[in-house]
Order: C-alpha cells, then structure tokens, then sequence
C-alpha cells in the first residue's frame, strides 16, 4: 500500500513557508494597535490562531505540534486568563474594580492609555492558544470508517 | 440606502439556498457566503471593528464545519416529514412576525438613534482613558467586566470541546 | 426587514431533519440578531466611531451597541465550535446524522 504523505501537495507547502509568518505579524499589529484602530485583542487573536491552523492544514499535525505542543497551549490559555484577572485586580489599589491606574500618555502614541494595552496582550493569548485547542482536538479524533463491532 | 437592502436580499437568497440543498458541503459554503455579505453590512453601517472580527470568525467556523462534515460519511437522504411538523412551524413563524412587526415600528426612526449612554461614552473617552478607539475604550474600560464574561465563556467552551472528544479508549 | 432572516433561520432550525441542518439553521439566526442590534444605532450620516487628528468632533454612530456585538460574535463562535463537536459524537455512536433514526435507536 502506498505510503499516504501528510498535508498538502508542494505548491501549498511552498507558499505556506511564507504567508505563514506574514499572518502572524498581522496579527500582532492588529492586538498591538488596538487602541488606535480597529481591530483589538479578539480579532487579532483569533488570526494568530489561523496562521497555527493553516500550518496544521498545509504540513500534517505531526510537524504542527512540534512548534506548539498541546501543553503549551493549555498553559498559554491559563495564562493569558489568569493576566487578565490579574490586571483587573490590579486597579483594587486606587479604588473600584478595573480602573485605569496605569500613567496615560497623550492620546496617539503607542503605550498611551494604561491598561488596555495589557488587557489586549492577555485577550489575545487567551482566544489563539483556545482556539488552537479545539483546532487540535478535532484533528487528532479519526472516526472508524468500517463496522467491527455487532449492531444491536 | 440602496445598498444595505440590496446586501439584505442576497443575505436572504443565501439563507434560503443553505436551507434547501441535499449535499452538506454545498450548504456550508452558502453559509460563508451569508457571513461575507454580513461583513459588508457592517462595514457599510460604519463599524469597522465589528468586520474584522466577523470576517476573521466566519473563516474560523467554516474550516470547522467543513472539518467535522467531511470526515463523516455524507449522505443527506429525503425522508418523509411529518405534515404537522411544517404547519405548525409555519403558524409559529407567521405569528411570531406579526408580533416583531408591531414591536418594531415603536422603535426610533432609522437613523436617529437616542444616545443617552452613547454620547456620555464619545465625549469623555478622549479625556479620561486617552484612547483613540472608542469601541475598545468601551469594552475594556468602561465595561471591562463584561470581557471578563466573554473570556469566561470562550474557556468553558475550550473545556467543553476537549471534554467531549476525548480518545475513546475505555470500553470496546 | 432583518427579521425575514431571523424567521428563516428559525424556520431552518425546528424542522430539517439532519444535525448539521439545525446547526446551520441557528447560525444564521444569530446572524441575524447581530445585523439587527447595529442596524438600531445607525445615525444617518455617522462615521466610525473613531478620533483621528484631523476630525474635531463628528457626527459618530452609537458605539455601545458595536461593543456588545463584538462580544456576542467571539461567543456565537464558541457556541458552534461546542455544538458541532457534540455532533461528531453523536455521529460516532449511532452512524446517522438524522434525528429520527436517533431517537429510535436508543440503546
């Protein structure tokens, strides 16, 4: 029997060696920005969780889960939860629950406002490694095509 | 206007051929489509923030249709339904349209909305969080506990998915 | 004139037979809500609601409805991604997608 070769033929394995890498630095931008343009921590998390999947899609799980392996994305989900909870924690000191005690810059620069910024840091981790999860579990499960056991 | 009504009824001829087709990878393919002209609707309604990230969520939800129909032998044959299923969805259908046609013509007139809370929000986002993004000023300072929710959510559905499928090793 | 979606995608969701069917069918209800909450805070005439440089002070459509919708569109995703892995199992344990056979074979 002919030894099934994983992923996609090579034209797929050759353009994704490159848009792989371009996807993920858009995504970045778009977490990092998110304060000055649209986008924020959802959108962008969810596309770094699409430059993972298209690397699974294109290459086989085997090569995939060699760059990001199941329990580095349980803790980076854990993680990025327990950064958000803390953040929140953070702004019991001046007064109420989430506020904004970080120093504010002026209004267009990049570390301007205080907490947003790390919120959307701790979002994304969250939402890409999440997602990246469920992507996994549905890859690994294979449904047995043909009928062993006896119907009742 | 014309846009946004000529966007609804093709959002409306995809919605009704994703209901209708036998095969199921054809009617997941119509259900992209729905999606990609609701992200034009969004970005004709001015809200740039919410197409991205329904853009980015339509894809996400397709490979994962497309991946747990396509593993699964697809077959889609026509039984016979039940004629007392299709009246009474009908009637509930039809009465549940009259009643939102009358609870909604005692909303505002399209486009004059009353933004009591909204306009608070446009005008003190500059001064108090120093950010250009109102929508993300919103979500994250001014209400910040509600994305603590929606970040709860996403986690108990992670859980639940990996709960679900895990290898069935236990009894054979 | 959203609401015609909304009875589609209900209509979809009580009374096509296959699993998959209903899931559609509930995608496009909640498709259909989100369009229905930002169509309320349209101002005519707004642009985005975002400051730039040049812009003083514009006419900007209603931000609070956008931030609750974003939250609802991440959590739609969740739902699915959920339903559709229920599915797959049911698949495995009875070899059908329809739900009357389902209910028949039970066990």
């Amino acid at each position: 029997m002919k030894a099934k070769e994983a992923g996609m033929s090579l034209i797929v394995k050759r353009i994704t060696k490159i848009t792989v890498s371009l996807i993920f630095l858009f995504g970045v931008y778009i977490v990092l920005h998110g304060h000055l343009t649209p986008g924020g921590g959802f959108a962008g998390g969810v596309i770094i969780a699409l430059s993972f999947i298209h690397l699974v899609l294109a290459f086989g799980k085997e090569i995939a889960l060699k760059k990001f392996s199941e329990s580095a994305a349980s803790l980076t989900e854990s993680l990025g939860g327990l950064m958000f909870l803390g953040v929140g924690l953070l702004g019991l000191l001046g007064g109420y629950f989430f506020l904004n005690i970080l120093p504010h810059g002026k209004t267009f620069d990049l570390f301007s406002s205080g907490i947003i910024v790390l919120c959307n840091i701790a979002i994304f981790l969250k939402v890409g490694a999440g997602l990246f999860s469920i992507f996994i579990a549905m890859a690994i499960l294979k449904i047995p095509l043909e009928d062993n056991q006896e119907n009742k | 206007m014309i846009e946004l009504h000529l966007i609804l009824f093709l959002m409306i001829i995809g919605a009704v051929v994703a209901m209708e087709i036998e095969d199921l990878l054809s009617s997941i393919i119509a259900l992209g489509a729905v999606g990609m002209g609701l992200t034009l609707e969004f970005l004709l309604l001015r809200a740039p923030d919410l197409a991205i990230t329904q853009l980015v969520v339509e894809i996400l939800s397709l490979i994962i249709l497309i991946k747990a129909t396509v593993s699964v032998d697809i077959q889609a044959k026509k039984t016979r339904t039940n004629p007392y299923y299709f009246i009474f969805a009908l009637l509930f259908v039809a009465v549940f349209l009259w009643f939102s046609y009358k609870a909604v013509v005692q909303l505002p007139a399209f486009g004059q909305p009353l933004m009591k809370m909204g306009g608070q929000y446009i005008a003190e986002a500059a001064k108090k969080t120093s950010a250009a993004n109102i929508v993300a000023a919103i979500i994250l300072d001014f209400r910040g506990y509600d994305t603590l929710g929606e970040a709860t959510i996403l986690f108990t559905s992670v859980i639940g998915v990996l709960a679900v499928l895990r290898k069935t090793g236990r009894k054979k | 004139m959203c609401f015609i979606l909304f009875a589609i995608g209900l209509y979809c969701l009580l009374v096509k037979k296959n699993l998959i069917k209903k899931i559609i069918g509930l995608g496009i209800t909640e498709y259909a809500i989100n369009l229905f909450f930002i169509l309320l805070g349209y101002r005519s005439g707004g642009e985005a609601p975002i400051l730039d440089k040049q812009t003083a002070n514009l006419n900007f459509v209603d931000p609070l409805p956008q931030a609750l919708i974003l939250t609802s569109i991440v959590i739609g995703l969740g739902v699915t991604a959920l339903m559709v892995a229920i599915a797959v199992r049911i698949y495995e344990k009875y070899r059908t997608f329809d739900i009357n056979q389902i209910r028949k074979l039970k066990g």
